[in-house]
This record gives C-alpha cells, structure tokens and sequence, in this order.
C-alpha cells in the first residue's frame, strides 16, 4: 500500500491550549547520569523581534549516546524529550544532561548533539536544526556539521555562558538586515 | 552498524512551502535559506515514547472537563493514524485543541468577542492502540474572524499534534469539516498547493460513529511518513 503523508498546518497561536500539559523543562530527573547542563535562548523573526507564540521540543540521548525508544535503551528514567513554549520575551530554558555520542552513518559516531523541532504562527510546517556544543569530541569529523557551509556552521553550536554548563542556543527563522544570523534549518 | 531505512520524503505539492504569503504571519517567519539536507540517523528515526502515565482514561473526552456541560453540538472524532507504507501507528500520542462552539478560545490571545464557555476547555489527548485508532467526543467548534485580512474567517478545525513512533515522523496538523463554505478562502489551507492533499484534512460524515441521541461522527484518518523497507545506499 502507498499512502501520502498528511499535510502539515500551522500549530497558530492556542497551542498551550493543547500542549502546556507536556511541558517539561527539566528534560533529565533527578536519578539521571551524566553532566548537568543548561540550555537557553530566544526565537526571533526575520525583523529580529521575538517570537512570543513558538513552542521548543528537544529530543535527545543520555550520557551513554542511548535513546529512550531504540534498543538498548536509555539508562532508567531518562525519557529525553522536553517541550516548552516561548515566554512574553521569546525567551525559552532547558535543564538536561550532556548527551553522548550516538551513532552516525557508515559506523561513525556523531558529535553531541540535541534534536529541536520549532512550531509557531507563521510556520506552515515545523523546522528542525540541532544544538551541538562547543569544542565537544567529534564535532571535527560530525556528517552534518561538516555537510553545513562552514560560514552557518556557528548558527548550530551552542555558546558557552558564564557558569558551569551553561549554553545559550538562539533560533533565528529568518535573517534580518544587519541582525543575527538564520539559523541553519534541515531536511530530515 | 548498518545505517537506517529511511522515512520518505513528502510527494511535491502534498506539503505546503514555508512562504506562502497570502498567509501574512509566513512572511517573516519562513526561513529563507535552503534547508540542509540530513540522511536519518539514529537521532531522526527514533522519537519520544508516551503511555498511560502520561493519558489517562478521559482525557479524550473535552465534554466532561468541567462541573456541567458545554454549550454545542456534541461529536465523536475518530480515525486511523497510519504510515504511508498504510501500518497502523501503534501506541502513539494524539494531541487536540480547537474553539468552543461559538468560535472562542480560552486564551489570553483570543479577543474575539464571543462567549467563552465556563464548561469547555477545548484541550484533549488520546493514545493510538494497536490498529492506530484514535477517538475523541468534543464540541463541534466555530468558525472566527482573524486579522491576516479583510473580513478573514477561519473555517472551523481542529488542531491535531502527533508524535508517531519516531522524530522524522512528528505532525502538527488542522482537521476540517466537510461542505464549509470557508475553505476555499483561508490562507492556510489553500496553502497546500495539491489539490487531493488539500481535501485529506477535510473529515468525513462517520455514520458508523454517529450515536443514537447523543453525537454526530466525523471520521478523520491521518498518514505519517512511511520508511523504506531498506537502509540507504551509502
């Protein structure tokens, strides 16, 4: 049987509506191995204004490079998902753990890394990018890293803040004249 | 370790295209370099996993959430979630949100000026079981003006959220009903190019799921991206 995918439609602007009862920000509970980690940031539009209506999801591996749904699986208690809508400022805020490295095409591994899926207002159909981490091993030699012009490539790594662990990942749907960069988005 | 079946990509003009300017909000919003292309990983192929300790027994229906019940015309919302390849998607979440009967949310975005209803929330959720059936009894919403245009109204939906069983699979979607007059003038809708794309968002008549003195049905089956029986080529 061959059956066409289901066009996607704006998530528009009452999603708590339907998503707030997922919400969690602390993606890593208390039992969970691995480094602690913070991730914030804001999503701004092509006027360089934030984005007060989007909603973040994060899926990631635990420290060992183990999803939650794939064999092996994922150390107890570490689901790997998290969710959050924007706030007034466009501002969102993640508690984690770093992930390991999880596998990659022709037995490579990949470099650390979290996928995040975007919706908001205005997007017909959600965007995808990842955060990666400043000078994590195997960043050099990552598939995606390397397939992204090295001029974009910054747009998906995490900046380092002050304090330990700390990380700021912006998300940019559309450059705006003399602003921040558009974050690079992909085709999965 | 062998690389992964991939999930396919969509049939062009069965998606719509990030800028669609008829629908303003697009116009600042859509990313306006290419999209890098990404062969799955184990990342895109897996996905998060819900069960019963996130969906409780009820949480599909919006008709008993609060102390009385709300104003509208009660219906039952059913369908398959399937993959293109046509296998159930087992054990999934389904999440919904939509108006109450007059057109209004309870939110603090929403100023249209019609009632809200003090009995009707308008969030639910549901798990796929192992046919990847799902069903929902709700209020069927109104229609309401927005602000994208002259005299805009939107038709009456359903917003549809759906997880799948991996990243590559995640939908965010809006469920119509059958013979609105409005269709043919919102901007989100017409934005999917492919005619017969279109018309699948629109639910059906479900007679079979019609109770007797109690809710009209609507049938509504969803497909999620299929995989290739197959790692890809390197």
């Amino acid at each position: 049987m061959s059956l066409q995918m289901s066009s996607s439609q704006t998530i528009g602007p009452y999603l708590h509506i339907g998503t707030d009862w997922l919400n969690i920000t602390e993606v890593a509970g208390a039992d969970a191995v691995g480094e602690r980690i913070g991730i914030e940031g804001r999503v701004y539009d092509g006027n360089g204004a934030p984005v007060t209506d989007a909603l973040v999801e994060l899926w990631q591996a635990d420290a060992d490079g183990n999803y939650a749904s794939a064999e092996p699986p994922a150390a107890s208690g570490f689901r790997g998902f998290g969710r959050t809508p924007t706030d007034s400022t466009g501002h969102f805020r993640f508690g984690t753990i770093m992930p390991g490295r999880v596998p990659g095409p022709g037995g490579t591994l990949q470099a650390p890394h979290i996928a995040v899926t975007v919706f908001a207002r205005g997007l017909l159909k959600h965007v995808v990018t990842r955060i990666y981490f400043p000078d994590a091993p195997g960043n050099g030699e990552d598939p995606l890293l390397n397939a992204v012009p090295a001029e974009r490539r910054g747009t998906l790594i995490a900046q380092a803040l002050a304090g330990k662990g700390r990380y700021q990942f912006d998300i940019v749907f559309q450059e705006s004249p003399g602003g921040r960069p558009e974050t690079v988005f992909l085709d999965v | 370790m062998a690389d992964q079946a991939q999930y396919r990509r969509p049939l062009h003009g069965t998606q719509p295209e990030y800028l669609y300017p008829p629908y303003r909000s697009t116009v600042k919003r859509s990313p306006s370099q290419p999209l890098i292309i990404l062969p799955q990983t184990l990342t895109e192929v897996t996905g998060p996993v819900f069960g019963h300790d996130d969906v409780k027994a009820g949480d599909n229906d919006l008709t008993h959430q609060h102390a009385g019940e709300p104003i509208g015309e009660r219906i039952v919302v059913s369908g398959r979630v399937l993959d293109e390849n046509g296998k159930p998607v087992r054990h999934s979440l389904v999440e919904i949100w939509q108006a109450n009967a007059a057109g209004r949310y309870p939110h603090k975005n929403d100023h249209h000026d019609a009632p809200i209803d003090p009995n009707f929330t308008g969030g639910g959720r549901a798990m796929t079981d192992e046919h990847g059936r799902y069903q929902f009894l709700t209020i069927k919403p109104g229609a309401y003006p927005w602000g994208n245009h002259f005299n805009a109204w939107r038709p009456a939906h359903i917003h549809f959220s759906l997880f799948g069983n991996a990243f590559a699979q995640r939908l965010v979607t809006q469920m119509y009903f059958p013979g609105d007059p409005l269709l043919p003038f919102d901007p989100m809708y017409t934005s999917i190019p492919d005619e017969r794309a279109r018309d699948r968002l629109v639910s059906t008549f479900d007679w079979e799921n019609t109770t007797p003195d109690h809710a009209l049905g609507y049938r509504f089956d969803i497909v999620l991206r299929g995989r290739d029986a197959t790692p890809m080529e390197k």
